[in-house]
């Protein structure tokens, strides 16, 4: 034995004891999206660090958009690869689903968040500030709104180009988000994606004090919810000796592999399960925006920069509707006949109360924020509808959805006056005589809101409610359905408001943007329509993606 | 050859099309064109008759399918024509007497400054009523059915700015929508029996459905053909709709709208024959309808609607034909086809005296005009006396024969029929014989029109003159060659089939009594206004004349039952809508409204108010869990 050996020998003494950790064993390339969105935003970090403050936008820009672009391409190439359907599995120890809905999900995510970024990095609406073009984010974060170091920011010109790294960061945590297959992995993954999106609402260059108030609101109630998860999560792990989604499920189906002595008081008892499980589904509808867990929302809606709100609008909701699925499908299935009651009435509840309140809306964006809420209600619908087609028809809606959401929110930032976006909907009042295509297009919009045929809409609305219908739940449809006809009253109304009203004398103009917020609303127009026109393939491809993997 | 059949469609359609878009380019030359257009259809169907003939008398029929017109599921109804010996009648009369009837109006309307637009409706009438007669299935019928609605309204209302032209037409539409929703019933109940709507299966398996179904559909069938024949009781529009300018009385009269009921039940015969109870009844409204029409003919002062009468009374005759089965849908259709000529021949030569007469319509004021217009006037004559069936002449043998077969039908029914046709015939000769008296006899009663102008009689241009002569002949002849060797019955056998009923009463006895019921109509006319010289203003008349001359009450009738009754339902209806309907929606909205204002204040900005409402909703959410659990 020679020296370096018996060194050796000693280091690893401890690792001959009989606790031995295996390396654990990670698939890379199956986490390639993850991974290459998440590198993206360090290496966005490094840019902010190291290039000067002219050119870090354009390369911010770039970056953000090629690593979106590729992790696209990489979700494409593993469901081409199989991974979507017969090579489904866990990855990471058990920590990370690779299966179709969390593929469809991230595809969504993916193509969503780029879309957003083309909002995020607009810097045509906002009047040139000392000759240099601005975007809709704060000059300097950090500064006081209206102190004297803000000033000298905007005289300088600066602005915060760390959204883009901020953004990706929400993303990489949003795209681990549905596809978490332990309690754990999900937990982190809801504070990876949440905590950018706390400080993202925060940095509207308009009205800096809404914002940082919605920031603080959100982030305050999004501590707090995290907390009643996290306790769930421990009271599973009480119910179950494990965090894996299979292990579980195991449990509750009977099946109890490992006995920690350390548990045994408390594995298999029910009430930990039914508590534990009912706060960790708080957790996930507090993000989705369902009642009574969604005051934040119309707050929030509203003070965070438009961009930011589009994009939260669109991929939050996708990703905590994937966790809530998995959650409901994967770990609770055997709990069915426990949860199908709670859910159909926070189902029944969120539908209501978001159509009911919208209706004495007077703002633009917090009337889309509780048309948000109601829409969580309809597909929290299909949710409950317990079988692949609720499954499938979920996914669709929130593609759908999603797109509709971000072009909404894009047409929004156009409409403005002297005080930035003008929101106050008696100033929408005739835009559609002044600017007729854009109010088309948020018309189309609307309509699509509304589930009106012909527009994305409609079919996502169809296929959730055919899927609850037939899994039982046709109170819920009635209820649904009675809910878009409150619905589509308030969207109608911001049609005639802009059609058929005599425009204001002072009203707001339409700004007109560069060509990335115009493609973005040109993609969500030709998304909602093409989802509406031809909804087969789409319906085929998130009924093939509808199998989780266990 | 099928494919002609589709261009003698397309024909006056493409007309109709070219002359409504053309614009004003068109106005000089577009009464020719169409006018070329109508006679290029009767040519192409004159191919087609010609064909025809040269082939056994079970393989005349052509079908062909145009197109798969609405392919959805198990529904399925294609645009194809079946052109037989029935439809080919049809479509020679049509396309015959629509051209003379195009070219009259060439002169008729020659100083109208809408001309252009007249003839693209009189195309369109032409092709919707060819469509109609040549489709091979109920629902392609319909589509010609409607279009000769839209037609006949756009023609009986074409002197727009005149009030009573406007509501005349509008009065017809809205008469023939009753009809039309006979017929759409029907076409909807043979769908639910058959499953289709093609004549081939519907009209060959009739006998498979039962006899109440199609009892039901041949009532509707009778519904729809009393709106378009103006039957009892749905013929209030056909007085009106004289408002339209004569070339269209003659179009609408003669060769077309009013025989599309004729049509469809005789089409329809299977149907009919295998439902009883629905022939009596079309006997009954044929029977009805043509003493209702001939004792309105005798009272009106107006020549268009002293005709107008008769053509009510004419068709019912042949409704009462078609009813009768097989014994008579073959002279329905020759009566049809005689009465296309004289009827045409009459109203055009109606045209022509008004148009001598600065459009003066009172036959009071007329008076001795045969030696104004001579050719009108012996035009007209021959028309009369086909009309009254004088011998020889085309009336005489396709009346004749109806009444014959009206005996034929045996039993108490019969005498009733076949009395009541003779009845017809009475007062037909009286009330014709006046309409003569009253134009081309006895001394001038000419008044002054409007401006004070006194009317200076002269024979009409040619263009209307030559249409008034070809159909002359028709009158005198075509009765006459349709009868010998029953050339027109052996036609049209193959198609309607064909019966010889067991008259009570030998033929020659029917036309012994027919010619004394005619001779004594004539007679009394002439007692009453041949010998005696005729007021200029019509004297008050008796209860019956009075009633008569309002058209038996009919308008009344419709008013009071059928227009107070309609106004006190709709608001009655808009009662309820306005109370409950509209209270409820409102009352809705208004709830919601105060439901999201209240609900609203919950959002009231405090992060800790929102998380109270988290936490408490975290409690609500596991009790519930629990509680499910423990139920």
């Amino acid at each position: 034995m020679s020296h370096a050996a018996s060194v050796h020998s000693l280091w690893t003494m401890s690792a001959d004891a009989p606790q031995k950790i295996p390396a654990p064993h990670i698939e890379y390339a199956q986490l390639s999206p993850t991974l290459i969105v998440l590198g993206a935003a360090v290496l966005g970090i490094l840019v902010e660090a190291f290039l000067p403050r002219r050119t870090r936008h354009p390369v911010q820009l770039l970056l953000t958009c090629v690593a979106l672009a590729a992790a696209f391409a990489a979700v494409v190439a593993l469901a081409a690869g199989g991974y979507g359907t017969g090579k489904a599995h866990a990855a990471a120890m058990g920590a990370v689903a690779v299966d179709g809905p969390a593929l469809f999900l991230q595809g969504t995510i993916l193509l969503v968040s780029l879309v957003a970024v083309f909002t995020f990095a607009e810097r045509r609406l906002d009047p040139a500030a000392h000759g240099r073009p601005v975007d809709s984010f704060a000059a300097q974060g950090a500064a006081v709104p209206g102190g004297r170091a803000e000033q000298d920011a905007v005289r300088a010109g600066f602005t915060t180009t760390e959204v883009f790294p901020l953004l990706l960061f929400a993303v990489g945590g949003m795209l681990v988000f549905p596809a978490a297959d332990d309690l754990l992995t999900l937990f982190v993954a809801l504070e990876v994606f949440s905590l950018p999106l706390y400080v993202l609402c925060a940095l509207a260059r308009r009205k800096r004090l809404l914002s940082q108030e919605s920031a603080v609101k959100y982030f305050l109630l999004g501590a707090f919810s995290s907390a009643f998860l996290l306790f769930g999560v421990a009271l599973l792990y009480g119910y179950a000796g494990t965090v894996t989604y299979s292990g579980i499920a195991d449990v509750v189906n009977g099946n109890v592999r490992m006995l920690d002595p350390a548990l045994a008081a408390t594995t298999g008892n029910d009430a930990l399960l039914l508590i534990g499980g009912a706060l960790v589904l708080m957790g996930l509808l507090f993000k989705v925006g369902a009642v009574p867990f969604h005051m934040w929302t119309p707050d929030v809606y509203q003070g965070a920069p438009t961009p930011v709100t589009g994009f939260m609008a669109a991929a939050t909701k996708v990703a905590g509707f994937g966790a809530l699925l998995r959650l409901l499908y994967v770990v609770l299935p055997g709990l069915r006949w426990d949860w199908r009651p709670v859910m159909w009435g926070v189902a029944i509840v969120t539908m209501l109360v978001g159509a009911i309140v919208a209706v004495t809306q007077t703002d633009v964006k917090r009337l889309l924020a509780y048309s948000s809420i109601a829409h969580a209600g309809f597909i929290l619908a299909g949710v409950v509808a317990t079988s692949p087609d609720g499954v499938s028809s979920v996914l669709f809606y929130l593609g759908a959805y999603s797109f509709v959401t971000l072009g909404a929110f894009s047409v929004v930032t156009l409409v403005r006056d002297a005080g930035g976006e003008a929101t106050h909907l008696s100033k929408w009042a005739g835009l559609g005589r002044r600017s007729p295509l854009t109010a088309a297009t948020f018309a189309v919009f609307l309509l699509a809101f509304a589930g009106i045929p012909l527009t994305s809409g409609f079919a996502g609305k169809f296929a959730v409610f055919k899927a609850a219908a037939q899994g039982g739940a046709g109170p819920l449809v009635i209820v649904g359905v009675v809910s878009s006809a409150i619905a589509a009253f308030f969207y109608v109304r911001v049609i005639v408001l802009m059609f058929f009203s005599e425009p204001k004398e002072d009203g707001p103009t339409v700004a007109v943007p560069s060509p990335l917020t115009s493609s973005a609303i040109a993609i969500g127009v030709a998304v909602t329509l093409a989802l509406g026109v031809a909804p087969q393939y789409f319906l085929d491809l998130a009924g093939r993606a509808g199998v989780f993997v266990r | 050859m099928e494919n002609l059949i589709g261009l003698l469609v397309l024909a006056p359609l493409l007309g109709a099309g070219v002359l409504l878009c053309g614009g004003r380019r068109l106005d000089r030359s577009g009464p020719w064109l169409g006018t070329l257009l109508a006679a290029v259809s009767f040519a192409l169907g004159v191919v087609l008759f010609a064909d025809m003939l040269g082939k056994g008398g079970e393989e005349r029929a052509l079908d062909v399918t145009v197109f798969q017109w609405v392919p959805v599921g198990g529904f399925r109804a294609d645009v194809g024509f079946h052109l037989d010996q029935l439809s080919m009648t049809f479509v020679l009369l049509i396309t015959g007497v629509g051209s003379l009837i195009h070219l009259y109006s060439v002169g008729y309307m020659a100083h109208d400054e809408r001309k252009r637009r007249f003839f693209g409706y009189l195309n369109l009438f032409l092709a919707a009523m060819l469509l109609l007669v040549l489709a091979d299935n109920y629902l392609l019928l319909y589509v010609g059915w409607e279009g000769v609605g839209l037609a006949s309204y756009l023609l009986i209302g074409f002197w727009q700015h005149k009030p009573s032209a406007a509501t005349a037409a509008k009065k017809a539409f809205l008469v023939n929508r009753v009809g039309d929703m006979g017929l759409s019933i029907a076409i909807m109940l043979l769908f639910t029996t058959f499953g289709t709507f093609a004549f081939d299966p519907v009209l060959t398996r009739a006998t498979d459905a039962g006899e109440g179904k199609l009892t039901a559909v041949a009532l509707m069938l009778l519904l729809a053909a009393c709106g378009k024949s103006a039957q009892v009781p749905l013929q209030s529009w056909l007085g009106d709709a004289m408002e339209g300018p004569t070339p269209v009385s003659a179009l609408i009269h003669a060769a077309t709208m009013v025989t599309a009921g004729v049509y469809l039940i005789t089409r329809s015969g299977a149907v009919f024959d295998a439902a009883p109870d629905a022939q009596t009844a079309v006997v009954t409204v044929g029977a009805v309808t043509l003493l209702f029409g001939a004792i309105v003919g005798c009272a009106k002062d107006d020549i268009k609607k002293a005709l107008a009468g008769s053509t009510m009374s004419q068709i019912g005759y042949m409704i009462l034909a078609a009813g009768l089965g097989p014994i008579g849908y073959v002279f329905a259709i020759m009566h049809l086809v005689t009465h296309g000529f004289f009827k045409a021949g009459l109203f055009l030569g109606a045209g022509s005296v008004m148009h001598g007469m600065n459009d003066e319509v009172d036959m009071r004021r007329y008076g001795g005009l045969r030696t104004y217009m001579p050719v009108t006037f012996v035009t007209f004559g021959l028309g009369y006396l086909a009309i009254i069936g004088f011998p020889g002449l085309s009336g005489f043998f396709s009346k004749d024969k109806i009444i014959e077969a009206a005996f034929a039908k045996g039993g108490t029914e019969g005498w009733i029929l076949g009395g009541a046709a003779l009845l017809g015939a009475a007062i037909t000769a009286y009330y014709m014989t006046r309409v003569m008296l009253l134009t081309f006899f006895g001394e001038k009663r000419w008044q002054p029109d409007a401006e004070g102008e006194m009317p200076h009689p002269h024979e009409s241009p040619r263009t209307m003159t030559v249409p008034m002569i070809v159909l002359a002949f028709g009158s005198v002849f075509a009765g006459g060659l349709f009868s010998i060797n029953d050339t027109f019955l052996k036609w049209l056998e193959p198609v309607t089939g064909h019966e010889e009923g067991h008259s009570p009463v030998s033929a020659l006895t029917v036309t012994a009594a027919t010619m004394v019921v005619l001779v004594i109509g004539v007679a009394i006319a002439w007692a009453q206004y041949g010998r005696r010289p005729v007021p200029v203003t019509a004297p008050r008349g008796s209860l019956l004349t009075r009633a008569a001359r309002r058209d038996l009450l009919q308008d009344d009738f419709n008013h009071v039952v059928l227009v107070r009754g309609g106004e006190h339902l709709t608001r009655s209806l808009v009662y309820v809508d306005h109370s409950l309907v509209d209270g409820v929606v409102n009352g809705t909205a208004a709830s919601v409204g105060g439901l999201s204002g209240r609900m609203r204040k919950l959002q009231n900005g405090y992060a800790r108010s929102y998380a109270v409402s988290m936490f408490g909703g975290a409690a609500v959410l596991i009790a519930a869990t629990l509680l499910m659990r423990a139920v």
